[in-house]
């Protein structure tokens, strides 16, 4: 019977030889990955249901890595990260990031791929629900709660459905001025928010063989703003040198059979495709940034798992450097091998971190920061009727702190642009 | 909770796409669940992130919870499409649960907030077959069947069709995901035991 890859690898953690969407199995679980908003609730109801005294599964497949509110003098935030420290101490667990010190990574998405945890036909399971970005890698990545969280830090295991596999093919040469982010708020707005509910979005054609690994993160980030289980590119020679790169650990690429059964299968020509913003107050309120380029903007906003990657801010030097912004810019680089790449890489004789001063903007310490607003005092954070243009994955009213601003969703590129100019603006612009 | 197969309430009426940062806008994911004080917090500010003018359907405006208190008088929650879309954070149907919300009838979920739902075992999310939005006011009386699978409007006299529950009706029943696998035998009986 034939299967695709997310299939392949359920089967595989269930001990089945086939599963099919629609089933309900238990699986075990590879890597369990908490952080400082989840963690602690997620370490409260394991205490609560297995007991003060139990042990968690397996202490090298829990990784923890605080990286929400970090940057802040919330006293409730600061005793989360206490009790994350207390608990890693208390179970010896090797792979604690902790903040404040040579071992602090910043947003765990990131964090998880740099750090080789992200690892082809693996179960990775997240409080949070963008740890979808890891099936960039092959890897079966889906955000659970904390009960669900807690359940497998007792017992290694976890009830799925399987899912039914959406493809969407992007064939032919991506145009330069294209990022990836223009590519899934495309799709994102043509099958809306709950346009991939409880199922697999996979990415193929030769548009996505052609990316490099952080472009197919940043289109498995944002399934979840389409409602999808987990996002999937099929592991190849790429995938393959970033994780050796990274670790030693065994690894299984799985391929999808020829005739495996897809729910839909969409199609996009690479040289049709143009750059894209979501409008507020949605992911899929979809427009082509040409539609919308006269709107005007307050703030800018550069970071977090979705737009925070190495790769986004060599985007926005390009655009940035030598000029100066119009609005109020804010720069966050997802962790602090970003932020060591951003200080160590030399754009005509100038660190980006300095191209990025120089221009005007203000830079930040790695995290979530204002992605998800969060305490009153982070970095970015709105409190007005700010209109914010924002490499982050989501524009729902408030997210990014205040229920009276606007946030417009866009790639790098063209949140560069913008704020340059103070208005939604073409990359192409400033794109030779 | 375990289920009660009957639920009676007012309903407090939402939209399309409620996501998690309405239900429980993300500066407040910092409270201790475990507190009994301290988690009040998330029924003060439940649905808070909810724009006013969408606050309480039809006519907005109408806060959740009132100023100062941390309990709903709304124990049912109407609601249109993919409710519960966003992030991962099981604070959102706690939230509801603390404020006093026994039931969500919406006609589709976002995937976590249902899974989360379930296993928290923290209220029943209903499916309604089509979006009841435009049946009932916020502040009417209803009553949700889960044995009869309807809900019925007191103000209207109107009955609505709820989906079977299904699979999940076993962890439902069973008040969470531990229960249940201590029901089935998965887990051994007693935390410490």
């Amino acid at each position: 019977m034939s299967m695709t890859i997310t299939e392949k690898i359920l089967a595989a953690h269930a001990g089945l030889k086939h599963v099919s969407p629609g089933e309900n199995i238990w699986i075990d679980a590879d890597v369990l990955m908490t952080h400082d908003v989840c963690g602690p609730p997620t370490i409260g109801i394991f205490k609560k249901e297995f007991g003060e005294k139990a042990q968690v599964f397996d202490k090298n497949k829990v990784v923890i890595i605080p990286d929400h509110y970090i940057f802040t003098k919330d006293m409730h935030a600061n005793r989360n990260i206490d009790i994350l420290r207390e608990f890693a101490r208390e179970h010896n667990l090797p792979n604690y990031y902790d903040v404040g010190g040579e071992r602090y990574k910043g947003v765990c998405h990131v964090a998880l791929a740099e750090e080789g945890w992200c690892r082809p036909g693996d179960v990775l399971f997240g409080t949070d629900s963008h740890t979808c970005t890891a099936g960039a890698f092959g890897q079966f990545a889906t955000g659970i709660g904390n009960t669900d969280a807690a359940f497998i830090l007792g017992t290694g295991k976890l009830w799925v459905k399987v899912p039914e596999t959406m493809q969407f093919i992007i064939d032919g040469k991506i145009p330069p001025h294209i990022m990836a982010k223009d590519i899934i708020l495309q799709i994102i707005g043509d099958i809306g928010v709950d346009g991939a509910s409880y199922r697999t979005m996979e990415f193929a054609g030769s548009g996505v063989e052609a990316m490099t690994m952080e472009d197919r993160m940043t289109l498995c980030n944002m399934v979840i703003e389409a409602g999808g289980k987990n996002g999937v590119v099929a592991a190849d020679a790429k995938t393959e040198e970033f994780v050796k790169a990274r670790t030693n650990a065994p690894y299984k690429i799985y391929q999808n059979d020829m005739d495996a059964k897809y729910h839909s299968t969409w199609y996009y020509k690479a040289e049709e495709l143009t750059p894209m913003v979501a409008k507020p107050h949605s992911p899929d309120n979809k427009a082509s940034v040409r539609e919308v380029q006269t709107e005007k903007i307050t703030r800018a906003y550069i970071g977090s798992c979705t737009g925070g990657k190495f790769s986004d801010f060599v985007a926005a030097a390009e655009i940035l450097k030598g000029q100066q912004v119009a609005v109020d810019t804010f720069i966050v680089p997802a962790t602090t091998e970003v932020d060591r790449l951003l200080r160590t890489t030399m754009i005509d004789g100038k660190s980006m971190m300095q191209v990025f001063e120089d221009a005007g903007a203000q830079v930040g310490k790695p995290s979530c920061a204002a992605c998800l607003g969060g305490p009153a005092d982070t970095f970015g954070r709105t409190h007005g009727e700010e209109i914010c243009i924002s490499t982050t994955n989501r524009n729902f009213p408030g997210r990014m702190g205040s229920k009276s601003s606007q946030v417009y969703l866009a790639s790098p590129y063209t949140v560069a642009a913008s704020a340059l100019t103070g208005k939604i603006t073409d990359p192409r612009e400033f794109l030779g | 909770m375990t289920m009660q197969n009957k639920i009676t309430g007012r309903v407090y009426v939402l939209g399309d796409d409620i996501d998690t940062d309405q239900i429980i806008p993300a500066a407040h994911l910092v409270y201790s669940l475990e507190d009994p004080e301290e988690r009040k917090k998330y029924g003060e500010y439940a649905l808070s992130g909810v724009p006013t003018a969408q606050a309480g359907l039809p006519e907005g405006n109408i806060p959740f919870v009132k100023n100062g208190e941390h309990e709903s008088e709304y124990a049912i929650i109407i609601a249109a499409k993919n409710f519960g879309c966003g992030s991962s954070r099981e604070h959102a149907p706690a939230a509801l649960e603390i404020a006093g919300v026994e039931a969500v009838i919406a006609p589709t979920y976002a995937r976590i907030f249902y899974r989360n739902a379930v296993d928290g075992g923290f209220l029943i999310p209903a499916e309604s077959q089509q979006s009841l939005v435009p049946f009932f006011h916020t502040g009417d009386e209803a009553v949700l069947d889960l044995d009869a699978k309807t809900v019925t409007n007191k103000r209207t006299g109107e009955s609505y069709p709820i989906n079977d529950l299904g699979q999940v009706s076993n962890i439902i029943d069973a008040g969470g995901i531990f229960s249940y696998a201590r029901k089935s035998g998965m887990l051994k009986e007693t935390a410490d035991a």
